[in-house]
C-alpha cells in the first residue's frame, strides 16, 4: 500500500512539472505535438528508472564528495543508450526531438531524484519512485502536448481533430509563445485548485 | 566578417536561447527576481558558455573524431568538460580576482546543470565539425558568447518586468511562477517580430 501511494505520488500531489516546477526546458520545447511529448516523456522515464536503480544500488560505495559527477556519468550513460536506441528504431522521433534528446542529461528531475531520493533509499523504492515521477512527467507533457496540438494544428497524433467542422487553427500555440502561455495557464489552474482546497473550511488540508 | 554579424544577430534576437529555443528556462524563472542578480548570472553564463563551446569543439575535433568515439562519448565527455570547467573557473577566479568571485561566484555552481550551456555546445556541433579546426573553434566560441548575450538580454528584461510586477494587483492563483510564464509569452511574442530577418 505504501509502495502504491509512493508510486502515484508523482502523478498529481508532487507532479514534477506543475507542482515541483522541474524540467521546464523539455516541457516547453517538446510539447508542440502529442507524439513528441510522449516520446520525450517515455525517454525521460526510462533514464529516470535506470539511473535511480543504479544509483540506489551503488550508493554505499560512492564517496560523498564526488557523488554529483558520478551521478551525472551514470545518467549520461543511459541518455547515450536512449539516443542510440532511438536512432536505430525511431529516427523520425529522434530528428523531431533534436537537441533535447542529449539534454535529458541536464534535466533537473533526474539529478534531483537521484540526489533527493535514490541516494538515500533502497533499490525497490527508488525504482518505484522513478517510475511514478516518470509517469507524472509523461502525463504532464501529454496534457500540454494535446492542448497545444489541438489548438495549434487542429489535430491529435496527426489525425484531424475537428473533422469536417473547421479547419481554423491558431498556429501560435505550436510556436514558442504558445508554449509559455499554455504552461503558465495550466500552472495557474493547479495553483487555483490548491488554494481553493486550503481556503475551504474543514476541507482536507494535509501538507 | 558578415557571417559573424549574422550569427550574432541570429543568436541574440532571432534564435534567442530562452524565448525561442526554450533553453535555460530554470535560471530564467529562478534568478529573474532582481536586476542585479540577473545581470551577474548573465555575465557568468556568457563566460562559461564561450569557454565550454571553445573547449568542447577542441576535444571533439582533436580527440573524439580521430578515435571514432563521437557517436558514443560526446554527451558524457561534454557534460564532464563543462562540470570540470565550472569548477576550474571558480577556483581560478577565487585566487585571481576575489571581487569578480564575489559578484559571479554564487551563480557558477548553478551553471553546470544549466541546459543552455550543454545545448549551446550541441547546437551546431555537426555542422561546424566539418569546417577546418581554427574556423570551427572560432565559430563555435562566437556562438556560445552571442548565445550567452541573448540569454542575458532575456533574463535582464524579465527581471525588469518582475520588479514592476511586485506591486501589481495579480490574482492569487497567478502569483509567482504562472505570471512569469505569461510575461515570457508576451516577450516571446514580441521577439517573434525578428523572425525572417536573418
Amino acid at each position: 500500500m505504501r509502495a502504491f501511494s509512493q508510486f502515484i505520488n508523482g502523478f498529481f500531489r508532487e507532479n514534477p512539472v506543475f507542482v515541483l516546477v522541474l524540467g521546464m526546458c523539455p516541457t516547453l520545447a517538446t510539447t508542440s505535438s502529442l507524439e513528441k511529448a510522449i516520446g520525450m516523456g517515455l525517454a525521460t522515464t526510462f533514464v529516470l528508472v535506470c539511473s535511480n536503480f543504479i544509483i540506489s544500488f551503488i550508493k554505499q560505495w560512492v564517496p560523498d564528495e564526488v557523488r554529483i559527477p558520478i551521478f551525472i556519468v551514470v545518467i549520461a550513460t543511459f541518455v547515450t543508450l536512449v539516443k542510440l536506441i532511438m536512432a536505430a528504431y525511431f529516427p523520425d522521433l529522434k530528428a523531431a526531438l533534436g537537441i533535447f534528446l542529449p539534454l535529458i542529461v541536464v534535466n533537473c528531475i533526474i539529478l534531483g531524484r537521484a540526489e533527493a531520493f535514490a541516494s538515500k533509499n533502497g533499490v525497490v523504492e527508488s525504482i518505484t519512485d522513478g517510475l511514478g515521477m516518470g509517469v507524472g512527467f509523461t502525463l504532464a507533457l501529454g496534457l500540454l502536448g494535446s492542448v497545444r496540438e489541438i489548438l495549434g494544428s487542429g489535430s491529435l497524433l496527426g489525425i484531424p481533430f475537428f473533422n469536417g467542422v473547421s479547419t481554423y487553427t491558431q498556429t501560435i500555440f505550436i510556436l514558442a509563445p504558445g508554449g509559455f502561455l499554455t504552461l503558465g495557464l495550466f500552472m495557474a489552474f493547479f495553483n487555483y485548485l490548491a488554494l481553493r482546497k486550503h481556503a475551504r473550511p474543514g476541507g482536507e488540508d494535509k501538507k | 566578417m558578415k557571417e559573424y554579424f549574422v550569427l550574432m544577430f541570429g543568436m541574440i534576437f532571432v534564435q534567442n536561447f530562452v524565448l525561442n529555443q526554450f533553453l535555460g528556462i530554470c535560471p530564467f524563472i529562478g534568478v529573474s527576481k532582481k536586476r542585479d542578480s540577473a545581470f551577474g548570472m548573465g555575465m557568468a553564463v556568457i563566460f562559461v558558455m564561450g569557454l565550454s563551446c571553445f573547449s568542447t569543439m577542441l576535444i571533439y575535433k582533436l580527440v573524439l573524431i580521430p578515435f571514432g568515439l563521437q557517436e558514443y562519448l560526446d554527451i558524457i565527455s561534454f557534460i564532464l568538460i563543462i562540470a570540470a570547467l565550472v569548477q576550474f573557473v571558480e577556483i581560478v577566479m577565487k585566487k585571481i580576482s576575489p571581487e569578480l568571485y564575489r559578484a559571479l561566484g554564487i551563480y557558477l555552481p548553478l551553471i553546470s546543470t544549466n541546459c543552455a550551456v550543454l545545448g549551446s555546445t550541441q547546437m551546431r556541433l555537426l555542422d561546424y565539425a566539418e569546417l577546418p579546426l581554427p574556423e570551427a573553434i572560432l565559430k563555435n566560441t562566437a556562438l556560445g558568447i552571442f548565445g550567452g548575450v541573448g540569454f542575458t538580454l532575456a533574463l535582464y528584461l524579465m527581471a525588469c518586468i518582475r520588479e514592476r510586477m511586485e506591486r501589481a494587483p495579480i490574482p492569487p492563483a497567478l502569483r509567482g511562477i504562472p505570471i512569469a510564464f505569461l510575461a515570457a509569452a508576451g516577450m516571446a511574442l514580441s521577439f517573434f517580430g525578428f523572425t525572417g530577418i536573418v
